[in-house]
């Protein structure tokens, strides 16, 4: 997604893009969902070429994503039929406006969570209430912060190039105000010559500041709750908005823990990665990043 | 008097009859305010017993909304709250989100479980052995405290009145017991 973030940056919100996809092989929860986000950072409605291979179209299709790229996008190529009852999709890509979305969404993972969370990748069954109120707050996100609605997906996979291990993926991702301006409305915010993206990520995430702080000193913890689950289950956490992009990284990844100075894109897109577990924690493959094609932009 | 609310019950009147999870500050407080409306038209409870037993899952947002607001709004005893506010039928996974929100706003509060009195949240060591002896003989009187600690009247006094103001213990006919010991919150209504 970096790629298509880099593309979009110097490009009038007004200007007409294409998004690119016929060569795309696959794309992860984080980059469909985030696909939806750049069709409501634009102004005018962008174009959207379809995948062209056949099953990456169709395993597109099986995430819900055409559903919504319908209404976003002006789509262009052989859209495959929605098929529901797939078994890696946990979650299809679902918006979340409000409070009400998001019980929706913990309600109607309930189920299927805890047969692949404990039954597929091995988690103490403990994981799966857990899992549940990790969802919920990411989700929560949106609603109290973003300033316009989200999306939500969640998939199980096998993250072989990585990790050589199946994994549980919650992407929530929207094109809103983002960390630093949320926080900035905050009547307690002191602007300084180092606040940036990056600064207001690290307040945000690991110092749970929250722009509510002011007069409530109980808010900011679903972040920190968050990250406590993914601690606890060896996961890692990526959090990006603005021009920057944070990251809890786990053993088994090698990714930067911040990175900044990256092509601005609004709103936040968080990533979280629960690994299957096994029997020797140290056995984790480490290997060279994956190298699927990724969706290209064009102005038009 | 004692009050048990079905926390469950709230949900489902006040925000949705298909909602079985306490999620998001928005159904918190909605949850919250009606708990409040509950306490205040039945007036002045001695102790109010919030049950989360019909909870499936709690997340931290919704906790500081229900749990943690509602024990700051006890403590602020200007609006019809009073007398002592209880946990019941929480799991553990409800108490993941209760401790972080209780842990977050320095607060402490007492839930039953199966029969048992547990204190949770912020106390320190001392404070929770006065109020493990308390729980073991209460009722019980300061001296007979101080008796079993090995403490001076005086450091036991200021600790169980620490407990006290926190409402943590009650206090009665100079005698001190764990909030619902003496008087089992036993109906949905007011006893």
């Amino acid at each position: 997604m970096e790629l298509v973030f880099e593309q979009l940056a110097p490009l009038p919100r007004e200007q007409k893009v294409v998004i690119d996809a016929r060569h795309t092989r696959w794309a992860s929860p984080y980059g469909l969902t985030t696909l939806l986000c750049v069709a409501q950072s634009r102004l005018e409605r962008a174009d959207f070429t379809v995948p062209e291979h056949t099953d990456t179209a169709s395993y597109w299709a099986r995430t819900g994503f055409f559903r919504h790229a319908a209404d976003l996008y002006e789509l262009h190529g052989h859209v495959p039929r929605h098929r529901e009852g797939e078994s890696d999709v946990l979650l299809e890509i679902t918006p979340i406006v409000q409070s009400a979305d998001v019980h929706g969404v913990v309600g109607r993972i309930k189920d299927k969570s805890a047969e692949i969370l404990h039954g597929q990748l091995g988690l103490d069954m403990a994981v799966t209430g857990r899992f549940g109120m990790t969802l919920s707050e990411a989700c929560g996100n949106i609603v109290e912060h973003a300033g316009q609605g989200g999306w939500v997906a969640v998939q199980t996979y096998a993250y072989r190039k990585r990790l050589g291990r199946r994994v549980v993926v919650i992407a929530v991702c929207d094109a809103g105000v983002g960390f630093r301006q949320s926080l900035e409305s905050s009547p307690a915010h002191r602007t300084s010559d180092r606040w940036d993206d990056s600064r207001a990520l690290e307040a945000a995430v690991l110092r749970a500041v929250s722009r509510y702080r002011h007069g409530d000193d109980g808010r900011g913890q679903g972040l920190a709750q968050i990250r406590k689950f993914v601690a606890k289950w060896n996961g890692k956490l990526s959090v990006r908005s603005g021009t920057a992009r944070l990251a809890i990284v786990p053993g088994w990844d090698e990714d930067e823990p911040m990175q900044e100075t990256l092509p601005y894109f609004p709103g936040s897109q968080m990533q979280i990665i629960i690994p299957e577990k096994v029997a020797d924690n140290a056995s984790a493959t480490l290997s060279s990043r994956s190298t699927a094609a990724r969706p290209a932009v064009r102005a038009s | 008097m004692s009050l048990v609310i079905d926390v469950g019950t709230v949900l489902r009147d006040s925000v949705s009859v298909f909602y079985s999870s306490l999620l998001t500050r928005h159904t918190g407080a909605a949850v919250r305010n009606e708990i409040e409306r509950r306490v205040v038209e039945v007036g002045s409870p001695v102790v109010t017993t919030i049950d989360f037993s019909k909870i499936d899952l709690l997340d931290v947002s919704c906790a500081d909304e229900i749990v943690a607001k509602l024990l700051l709004r006890y403590y602020e005893g200007n609006n019809g709250l009073t007398g002592y506010l209880l946990l019941q039928g929480i799991r553990d996974d409800h108490l993941d989100a209760i401790d972080a929100v209780l842990e977050k706003r320095n607060l402490a509060l007492v839930a039953w479980h199966d029969g048992q009195a547990e204190l949770h949240g912020i106390v320190d060591e001392t404070e929770r052995r006065h109020w493990e002896i308390v729980r073991e003989l209460g009722p019980v009187t300061s001296d007979r405290v101080s008796e079993q600690l090995g403490t001076t009247d005086v450091q036991t006094t200021t600790q169980l009145t620490r407990l006290w103001s926190r409402r943590l213990l009650r206090y009665e006919d100079a005698h001190f017991t764990v909030p619902g010991t003496v008087e089992p919150a036993v109906g949905e209504h007011a006893q």
